[in-house]
């Protein structure tokens, strides 16, 4: 017998639990506590335009409360084929999430008008959601592209609002790499003074903001070709450890053994090759 | 329709909206400026080691400001926290160890300045010093000293103790190399200086990789019956 759930599940954010929250914030706040805070998470995103196209680039560190969590991690998203890029601070999950959507609704959208799409058009898209939430998807985000109206940049704050301007920067580290921008920005650069910019920016967050760190990303786009330069600069190199600290076999005690032989036959057989780099 | 938990109020009944004048913050009277230290007590040796970055909120303040203080040829102090308290304090340790001098005619020793410490922090245990504190030193008989503390005053004596903003990443690393903690048939031969300072270095660069507030430098405070020798290592600045 089927068992059929009488409650349709609502999708989206739910808000059962505001009211609870606001009375424990309530008695903790008389205990001199304080309930726990939505973080604004590390980075520094930066974006110009220069004579041939856009320049987006970022840093490469997650942090999580102040732990680096990723040493190493992606915030130049792309989404679609021909030009238009993304850079993401902000909850890590929101900017996972947002890509994707973004990605698929722009090859529709393409597909409806028969065009190819606009940057104006996925910012648009972008804004009318992050608005539909509230401010609730904690991203702020770049979008940087190069469209039949010539290059672009937009930026995108959390709850909706949007600015175009010839050069920008989002993250903790927006006022390290802001002040690189204004002091040497100018319109029309040439592209290898232009990437030089965009990596100083991006390193004055590294060093100067505690939630920046690590690699510059770059992303190069112009109207015929698309230059993702993954770890495009290292200003950082990791400490060279000086011990030795591996084990010998037998250094961990094993407490009990219990073998179960399993009774199976081999049907198939197949090789897949960790990555143990 | 979307509602957050700034529509509620104190009761968990919906707020009126209207304006509240002017509103007043509770003003905080410290601030966490980072740092991790470190001391290790060797058969007759003592480090103590500690960063060198300053920071605030995602800022940093400075790259050279260590938090190792030395108090006198067989005593070294770290300090992390809150740095206007740490600067206070040893202001104080440093008076108190004037006085005794000309008192007692002699100088303080590791295990003094230690339970002298821990009165001047439960002194102030209503409202104290913001500061974790760890003294390296040699003993009365020249073998190395621990004593760490908690903000208030709680002390003991240790072999190797890890404190600061990256204290929870350093003391397992030290149990197992140190202490020999979880491990199974490995001699267990006493540290000698030169390995130890290896070490120290290693869990420092460690360290920075994963924690935001510790990097810039490190610096090693080696002491001996020979004095108190310094040395520094850069780490990663990011």
């Amino acid at each position: 017998m089927l068992n059929i759930s009488t409650k349709t599940p609502t999708g989206g954010f739910s808000f059962e639990n505001t009211r609870r929250n606001a009375v424990l914030e309530a008695n903790l706040s008389e205990k001199g506590y304080s309930a726990p805070n939505a973080r604004k998470t590390g980075t520094t995103i930066a974006g110009l335009i220069f004579k041939d196209g856009v320049i987006l680039g970022a840093d490469t560190r997650a942090t999580d409360d102040m732990v680096v969590a990723d040493k190493n991690c992606m915030k130049i998203h792309y989404i679609s084929l021909s030009e238009t890029f993304f850079t993401l601070p902000g909850v890590a999950a929101d900017a996972d999430v947002t890509t994707q959507m973004m990605s698929s609704n722009v090859e529709l959208h393409s597909l409806s008008t028969g065009r190819p799409p606009l940057v104006a058009m996925v910012t648009r898209q972008l804004k009318q959601m992050l608005f539909r939430y509230q401010g609730h998807i904690g991203s702020s985000l770049i979008v940087g592209g190069v469209d039949v109206n010539g290059p672009q940049l937009y930026s995108i704050y959390p709850h909706g609002s949007y600015d175009k301007l010839p050069f920008l920067t989002m993250g903790s580290g927006a006022a390290s790499a802001i002040s690189v921008f204004e002091d040497r920005y100018k319109p029309n650069m040439e592209l290898e003074e232009a990437k030089q910019l965009v990596r100083d920016a991006i390193t004055a967050g590294i060093f100067c903001d505690l939630g920046s760190g690590s690699n510059v990303d770059l992303c190069v786009i112009t109207d015929k070709t698309v230059d993702y330069l993954r770890g495009y600069d290292q200003p950082v190199q990791k400490g060279m450890r000086g011990g030795t600290y591996r084990y010998k076999p037998g250094t961990t005690a094993v407490l009990t053994k219990t073998v179960t032989p399993l009774p199976l036959d081999v049907v198939d057989e197949s090789v897949q090759v960790m990555d143990t780099e | 329709m979307m509602m957050s938990a700034q529509a509620y109020g104190d009761k968990g009944k919906m707020k009126e909206y209207h304006y509240t004048g002017p509103v007043e913050h509770k003003f905080s009277p410290y601030a966490f400026n980072g740092g991790t230290v470190l001391a290790v007590a060797g058969e007759d040796f003592a480090l103590v080691a500690s960063d060198t970055r300053l920071s605030e909120g995602y800022s940093i303040h400075s790259r050279d400001s260590p938090k190792c203080y030395k108090l006198t040829d067989t005593t070294v102090i770290g300090c992390s926290g809150f740095h206007g308290d740490c600067l206070t304090l040893t202001k104080i340790i440093e008076a108190r160890l004037k006085m005794y001098k000309h008192s007692n005619n002699k100088n303080m020793t590791s295990g003094a300045i230690a339970a002298m410490l821990s009165t001047i922090l439960y002194g102030r245990r209503f409202f104290p010093y913001y500061v974790y504190n760890i003294i390296g030193g040699l003993d009365e008989e020249g073998r190395g000293a621990v004593y760490s503390f908690d903000p208030v005053g709680s002390y003991q004596r240790d072999t190797y103790k890890a404190g600061g903003s990256a204290s929870a990443m350093l003391q397992p690393l030290l149990d197992n190399q140190i202490g020999f903690k979880n491990m199974e048939n490995v001699e267990q031969v006493p540290l000698s200086l030169e390995k130890a300072v290896q070490l120290v270095k290693d869990v420092f660069i460690s360290a920075a990789e994963r924690d935001v507030y510790t990097g810039d430098a490190l610096k090693i405070c080696i002491i001996t019956k020979e004095g108190v020798r310094e040395e520094i290592v850069p780490l990663r600045k990011d």
